[in-house]
């Protein structure tokens, strides 16, 4: 059987976002494929040099617009041990609602995408119908939708009332109703199952050899989730890694659809939990030293190196984002796939290429 | 073997009317606390250039000589920055957009 090349991106219509996959094809089977990146390569990091440490934190947030709250977080977390600022927890605990809403609406939107990749279209607007709400809580909480510009070094910008955390708590009972819903069809309808189900295995040993993340590494059976190190109000709230043993992508989905529920549960805790008190350590000073800062996005483990050298700007600063560690899964998961596979299966690892590329 | 869960789900949902609005015909709902296009009041101003040197993207210009203050509204990101650090509470944020330009004109006041 003859081979042909099929160039698949950098523009397609299930990707957002440009990334290119030369797959090789015999018949309509997958035997090969060679990935490139470096379309929207943006030189953030370089920023560093440019912008002082407390205003990169604008910077910081905007690597992706998905989990910007969660960059941000990171970023922040890693001046404050450098300098050694104590954050107080109510600005923990807010941080940790934050991140856990950006967790929702990140998973929301996948589960359109993934709707939507294999043309499941009422699907899709369902989906992102529920992330609506999210994203107004969002907005209502902290002034922005996607880029949210609370986080700052030594606590967070702006506080959340208990009337507004009250109405939060509420507006949950909503989602999460509406989001059952949806899960619902996600994991029962035959359709879904038969596009994802036995698509795309990813063997344990090849995800942790491959140095998997996130719920790609969670449906392969790898129990890893970054929450576990008690980062933030994470301290106080117990994660346990929701793992799925089989690797397929249904597997993928049914870990992103339960984690939906695990965060409106740990966002719930939060709300209950938070103590009252100041939202911020004033910052004086140049941070020194060098650090590695870990998090989980809802992409899975984000890593962050920092160096300092005791003036205003960093001299380094390095993101190793989930998505560069699952794209060689994604290499390992297509050869042997169907070429209409493709789209789910790169949706599968949740690409997020503006992080990866920074 | 399910397929009626959609059917029920999109059933209910076309039942229940859009859940979008009309826009422009309904009108935009506002929220509070919502970060939008930088306000400026000029009567307080004292012309110290803090917002222009804090401002992460460079879109505030300050002339004390002259006693201007400019913003570029396409640079600006509604951070809010400017207005943590300003001394004299003269900026705050909106929670409605700029207008929509052709132009990259600084708006000078
Ligand atoms: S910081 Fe306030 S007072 Fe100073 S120049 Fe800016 S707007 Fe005017
Ligand atoms: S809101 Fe932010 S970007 Fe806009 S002028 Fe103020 S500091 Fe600059």
């Amino acid at each position: 059987m003859a081979r042909t090349i099929i160039p698949f991106g950098p523009q397609h219509p299930v990707l957002p976002e440009p990334i290119h996959l030369d797959l090789a094809i015999e018949d309509e089977k997958v035997v090969d494929v060679l990935p490139s990146v470096g379309f929207i390569h943006r030189g953030l990091e370089r920023l560093v040099e440019r912008k002082d440490f407390q205003e990169f934190v604008y910077v910081a947030e905007r690597i992706c617009g998905i989990c910007s709250f969660i960059h941000g977080q990171t970023y922040c977390q890693g001046i404050e041990e450098l300098m050694q600022v104590e954050v107080p927890a109510r600005a923990q605990y807010l941080r940790t609602i934050w991140g856990e809403l950006s967790r929702l609406h990140s998973h929301l939107l996948w589960l359109g995408l993934l709707a939507d990749s294999f043309g499941f279209e009422s699907l899709f607007m369902h989906s992102w119908r529920v992330r609506e709400r999210i994203l107004d809580q969002i907005e209502a909480t902290t002034g922005g939708r996607v880029i949210f510009g609370s986080c700052k070094i030594g606590g967070v910008r702006r506080d959340i009332s208990p009337e507004a955390l009250a109405v939060m708590r509420k507006e949950l009972d909503v989602i999460e109703r509406d989001m059952r819903e949806i899960v619902d069809v996600f994991l029962g309808d035959s359709s879904v199952k038969r596009r994802l189900q036995g698509v795309g295995v990813l063997s344990r040993d090849d995800a942790y050899i491959l140095g998997c993340v996130g719920p790609t590494a969670r449906a392969s059976g790898v129990a890893q989730d970054m929450r576990s190190l008690g980062y933030a109000a994470f301290r106080d709230i117990k994660v346990e890694p929701i793992v799925r043993t089989e690797g397929d992508s249904y597997a993928r989905c049914v870990v992103r659809c339960a984690e939906l529920f695990q965060s409106v549960d740990i966002i719930r805790q939060a709300i209950d939990r938070i103590p009252p008190g100041a939202i911020e350590t004033k910052v004086t000073g140049f941070p020194d030293g060098e650090i590695l800062v870990r998090t989980e996005q809802p992409r899975g483990e984000v890593a962050y190196y920092l160096r300092a050298n005791g003036s205003r700007n960093l001299q380094r600063f390095r993101v190793r984002t989930p998505t560069f560690a699952n794209l060689p899964a994604l290499v390992r998961m297509l050869p042997g796939a169907n070429l209409a596979d493709v789209p789910v299966l790169v949706l599968t690892i949740d690409p997020c290429i503006s992080c990866t590329e920074r | 073997m399910s397929y009626l869960g959609i059917t029920a789900l999109n059933l209910k949902w076309a039942l229940k009317g859009p859940a979008t609005r009309g826009y422009p015909l309904a009108p935009r709902r506002v929220i509070a606390d919502s970060r939008g296009a930088l306000a400026f009041a000029k009567a307080n101003c004292i012309y110290c250039s803090v917002c222009r040197k804090k401002c992460p993207t460079g879109a505030i210009g300050v002339n004390r000589n002259q006693k201007k203050w400019a913003i570029d509204r396409l640079r600006c990101i509604s951070c809010g920055y400017c207005v943590e650090v300003c001394p004299k509470d003269c900026l705050s944020l909106t929670t409605y957009m700029s207008p929509p330009t052709v132009t990259k004109d600084r708006e000078v006041f």
